[in-house]
């Protein structure tokens, strides 16, 4: 009985820094937002905030806010499903068939991207799709006549600017649970007269799935939630719920809708997480 | 008046002509105020705490001037109200002026002591956001607009229209900014109503939405807009006035500026005299000092500034510079209509607008 008490105490006091700072840093804050979602105004300065519903109200009544929720979720899938095209194969080819040797440059090279700040690069891109830019350039050099394929200011260019920028994410966490497949398991299969698509299928996809899936977490999650990207990028077209979220915030100090706003977006991550938690329980356990 | 013969007999025997000229000049009104204090309250690098500007004041005065800042009009207001007695001149946005004199935060400006007083645009010098109860309230200062940039390559001659935004003949050639009150105010001038509170929201809305086959590009910066031009991505765009002239003057670019028959969006800042300030004389002397053109040629062609109230000022631009030539054009000037302040109610409502719009957009 005495050592489990103390097994206990040992647990508090090990893990209470852990909850404290998580409390402190993320609870906290997160608390005080909530709060500020169900007042009529910011309590900042000598106003006088009231108790309401209005904020989430706003988002019933008013049909654009459904529309663009729905889109930045749409765009959130676009980009994980990008990443996942770019990066499965990338860490596939990556842990397989690169010599050892040449896998750390290549390794620096995708984690590169991530040493520039990334207004920076999401402003890069602007250079390289805009009409005249870098790649019309590079094509008119090749064939003098040919028409523009600048996509500057339009979805296509936020999905382009949004997976380069995550694409490491996919890339480590896959590249983690691919380099862990015992190659044997490979050989055998192929002794045994698997194809290579049964392979991949039987062997190499089930074994990497739980980096895959967590991945796919680490992509989704944080994009649907973007704002700086499409405003950049997007031009007409860049309006997601992000940026309306960060203008009730900079441009009309409206703390309040943006809030419940940002609630609301929450909500939907984790009803979305939620709904595909058997899947993911089933297979992050190694992780 | 037996210390002020005292000080301007020292600086006399003292041999230094130049503070004799300029104590008897201003004489009157500075003497007793030598060797004190001036205290400034502005928006920081807003042309008032230039270095070479409060040196060469008080050179000539023998009155140094003090900075203390302000982040929003909110501020400054609270600044007035909770410290009295502390601030000589004030700068205040003209939609905030007669809020200011209401509450009695500041006192009349006695024009008469004013040198520069006459040369200033009766547009601005005499509006009525200034005159409250018949009082003159304000010294116009400084002030500018956003209004049609062109492209001078792509267009032969200014667009007279504000309906050139909605022209079909620029579909996807046109730069807005992605702003809320910027698009309200304009779709209210394109549809013939009050620019700050217009009465039909639906028809703001409606006209809003049309902008979407026309629309190439939002910018939100000089920079930002600079970047887009010289990359030939529209051709008639909105654009501040100040920032016109620098886009064409300093960068070369192929820019005209014109503001509509129907009218555009302008804005003022007044400088004001706060109520009991310790030292309104020096207070006159330090306003007459800024709409001067000796100050605003030094601080608009070294620094950057926006456009001068006083029309001798900006007709001692250096020839050849474009904001000469836009804020010179008084009738031009007499079509804007004023920013006035907004309350929290229109900000939101104008914000909802424009984001229904965007969503509108990107359907």
């Amino acid at each position: 009985m005495r050592i489990e008490q103390r097994r206990r105490f040992a647990i508090l006091g090990l893990t209470a820094p852990t909850y404290l700072w998580l409390a402190l840093t993320i609870f906290l804050p997160l608390s005080v937002m909530l709060y500020f979602s169900f007042l009529t105004v910011a309590p900042i300065g000598n106003r006088e905030p009231a108790l309401t519903f209005a904020q989430y109200g706003a988002f019933l009544d008013k049909e654009f806010y459904r529309f663009l929720t729905w889109r930045s979720v749409m765009m959130g899938v676009h980009v994980t499903l990008g990443c996942v095209l770019i990066g499965y194969p990338a860490a596939l080819i990556l842990a397989h068939h690169v010599p050892n040797r040449w896998r750390e440059a290549l390794f620096l090279l995708i984690v590169l991207p991530f040493w520039s700040n990334a207004l920076v690069r999401i402003f890069s891109w602007t250079m390289v799709l805009r009409e005249n830019g870098l790649i019309d350039r590079g094509l008119q050099a090749i064939f003098p006549d040919a028409p523009s394929v600048g996509i500057l200011f339009t979805y296509p260019a936020i999905i382009v600017g949004l997976v380069h920028s995550y694409l490491p994410y996919m890339i480590l966490t896959c590249y983690i649970s691919l380099q862990a497949i015992d190659r044997s398991l490979i050989e055998a299969a192929r002794s045994l007269g698997a194809s290579n698509l049964a392979i991949f299928r039987r062997v190499l996809l089930p074994l990497s799935l739980p980096g895959l899936l967590a991945g796919m977490v680490l992509v989704f999650v944080p994009v649907i939630g973007s704002f700086m990207e499409p405003r950049i990028l997007g031009g007409l077209e860049g309006v997601t719920l992000g940026t309306v979220i960060e203008d009730q915030f900079t441009a009309v100090f409206n703390w309040p809708l943006g809030a419940a706003l940002s609630f609301i977006l929450l909500a939907i991550v984790l009803t979305i997480l939620a709904a595909a938690y058997p899947l993911l329980r089933r297979n992050l356990q190694p992780f | 008046m037996i210390e002020r013969r005292g000080i301007v007999g020292a600086a006399a025997k003292a041999g230094v002509g130049f503070v004799l000229a300029a104590a008897l000049a201003i004489g009157p009104m500075i003497g007793a105020a030598a060797a004190e204090e001036l205290n400034v309250l502005n928006w920081q690098g807003y042309g008032t705490d230039e270095a070479w500007a409060l040196e060469l004041f008080e050179e000539r005065t023998g009155v140094e001037v003090i900075h203390d800042y302000f982040n929003s009009e909110q501020e400054m207001l609270t600044k007035l109200r909770t410290s009295p007695g502390t601030y000589d001149v004030v700068l205040i946005n003209s939609a905030f002026t007669e809020q200011a004199a209401k509450e009695g935060l500041i006192q009349p400006v006695d024009s008469g002591k004013i040198e520069n007083f006459e040369d200033l645009s009766p547009l601005l010098r005499d509006s009525p956001r200034f005159i409250i109860d018949d009082k003159l309230y304000a010294i116009a200062w400084v002030w500018g607009m956003t209004a049609v940039a062109y492209n001078t390559e792509d267009l032969e001659t200014a667009p007279e229209s504000i309906q050139v935004f909605w022209d079909l003949e620029f579909a996807g050639r046109v730069g807005w900014r992605d702003d809320a009150v910027e698009a309200v105010s304009f779709a209210a001038i394109a549809t013939g109503q009050d620019m700050n509170h217009p009465e039909d929201l639906d028809k703001v809305r409606e006209k809003l939405r049309a902008l979407k086959p026309q629309i190439r590009a939002f910018w939100s910066s000089e920079d930002e807009w600079n970047k887009l031009f010289a990359a030939g991505q529209f051709d008639v765009s909105t654009y501040w006035s100040g920032s016109a002239a620098r886009s064409a003057t300093n960068f070369d670019l192929p820019v005209g500026y014109v503001v509509p028959e129907e009218g555009a969006i302008g804005w003022f800042d007044g400088l004001s005299i706060a109520t009991d300030a310790p030292n309104p004389e020096a207070a006159h002397a330090f306003i007459n000092f800024l709409i001067d053109p000796e100050f605003y040629v030094r601080w608009a062609t070294e620094v950057g500034a926006p456009a001068s109230a006083n029309r001798e000022a900006n007709a001692a631009l250096p020839e050849g510079d474009m904001g000469r030539e836009i804020h010179g054009d008084e009738a031009a000037m007499k079509r804007l209509q004023w920013m006035a302040p907004l309350s929290d109610e229109e900000r939101r409502t104008y914000q909802e607008i424009w984001d229904e719009t965007k969503a509108y957009f990107a359907q």
